[in-house]
């Protein structure tokens, strides 16, 4: 019993410290930031990219392969991803921003 | 002869007196600063097309600061506009600028901001609206007027290389300035501060220590910059820095603990007083005057 709930209290803190990997579909731009910074998608699958910032900002390819181009406060843009791979992104305009969409052939 | 020709003859005779052929179509005398005292006006980050509270009518502060600069009794040799013009690239952001910025009465000459330059029609619309006709193809250019070396450089522009001058574009800078003595005054421009601001922010030119280096021979030279919509003044050796003013909007100081770069919203009643233009006279070296609009 007791290494039950010792392996139970070791599962717990395993999924506490080890979360597992984000994926949706919807990436807020907020306060200089993707949020979250790094999704997973299937091929194919829309993602939404919503300027929530009281700034101008881009979701830009950094291989220059898609580019959102400028979006102002409030709007968004939607793109279907259909190339796999790991993509790295970046805003023109503040490239202190960055993000990264993982693409996955769908099983 | 021609009334552009009229105006060329009787702008520069009498020592001291300027004569301009008002709209009215008279001659009108007014008075004229030093002899050979030569100057310029830079504006810089209009950002025509933002709409939020830091700013409200991005149109009517830029027609203001095009106002005080055509009131001034002398007008300058030109007005440069060291970028972002425009805050998202839009055609119609490009129409509304140029319809304010050609009421100047002094020649204009522009560089592009990061904001002029967005996505792959960007680049197009600001060469169509605002490009010289006379820079490389990349964009970056020099001219001599006035006993003085000017240059503009592009620190902005597709992909990652905001804030980067590039191989190309610094290896032209080096051959352009191989011929100037070192006592030529030189004038630099670029968008972005070609020192390090606050490059966490975004404030900085990463390679800008290798054009700095170049202008370390020269006993006079001056770098003006936007981007940050604030002055910051620097200098390095004999090289004086200064970045300028908005048009549009405020930003945080740098290095603000909590704050980010941005529109920053100003307390209420003040926005005349942090944006402004500048006014540069240059013999020998520059030497430049800061206006806030709500002096203008």
């Amino acid at each position: 019993m007791r290494s039950a709930l010792l392996g139970a209290a070791a599962l717990v803190a395993l999924l506490a410290a080890a979360p597992p990997p984000k994926t949706g579909t919807v990436v807020h731009i907020r306060d200089d930031k993707f949020q979250p910074a790094s999704i997973t998608v299937k091929a194919g699958e829309k993602v939404t990219f919503i300027n929530d910032d009281d700034d101008a900002h881009t979701a830009t390819a950094d291989d220059g392969s898609w580019d959102s181009e400028g979006l102002n406060q409030g709007q968004k843009w939607v793109h279907a991803f259909t190339k796999s791979g790991t993509i790295k992104y970046h805003c023109t305009v503040h490239p202190f921003m960055h993000g990264t969409l993982v693409v996955k052939v769908a099983k | 002869m021609k009334r552009r020709d009229f105006v060329g003859h009787v702008a520069w005779t009498g020592a001291g007196i300027l004569y301009v052929l008002g709209a009215e179509g008279l001659v009108r005398a007014t008075a004229q600063a030093e002899p050979n005292a030569f100057s310029f006006v830079q504006i810089s980050d209009s950002h025509i097309g933002y709409t939020g509270p830091a700013n409200d009518d991005v149109h009517a502060t830029l027609e203001k600061a095009v106002a005080a600069i055509n009131a001034m009794p002398v007008q300058p040799a030109f007005v440069i506009h060291t970028g972002d013009i425009t805050h998202l690239s839009k055609q119609t952001e490009f129409d509304d600028a140029r319809s304010i910025l050609s009421t100047l009465r002094a020649p204009l000459i522009t560089i592009p901001g990061e904001h002029d330059v967005i996505g792959a029609e960007g680049p197009k619309r600001y060469a169509a609206s605002f490009a010289r006709k006379d820079a490389t193809g990349r964009g970056w250019s020099s001219w001599d007027q006035g006993g003085i070396h000017f240059v503009s450089l592009i620190n902005v522009g597709e992909g990652e290389t905001m804030g980067v001058l590039g191989d190309e574009q610094l290896a032209w800078l080096q051959k352009d300035l191989a011929p100037k003595s070192p006592d030529t005054p030189l004038v630099v421009f670029g968008h972005v501060p070609l020192f390090a601001v606050d490059p966490e922010w975004g404030w900085s030119t990463k390679d800008g220590v290798k054009a700095i280096a170049m202008l370390k021979r020269f006993s006079a030279a001056t770098v003006l910059n936007g981007h940050i919509h604030q002055i910051v003044e620097h200098s390095e050796g004999s090289i004086r820095f200064a970045t300028a003013r908005a048009t549009a909007f405020p930003q945080a100081k740098p290095y603000t603990p909590g704050a980010k770069p941005g529109p920053l919203k100003p307390a209420p009643g003040t926005l005349l007083d942090v944006l402004g233009y500048r006014t540069v006279d240059v013999e020998g070296r520059a030497a430049w005057n800061d206006h806030s609009l709500a002096q203008a």
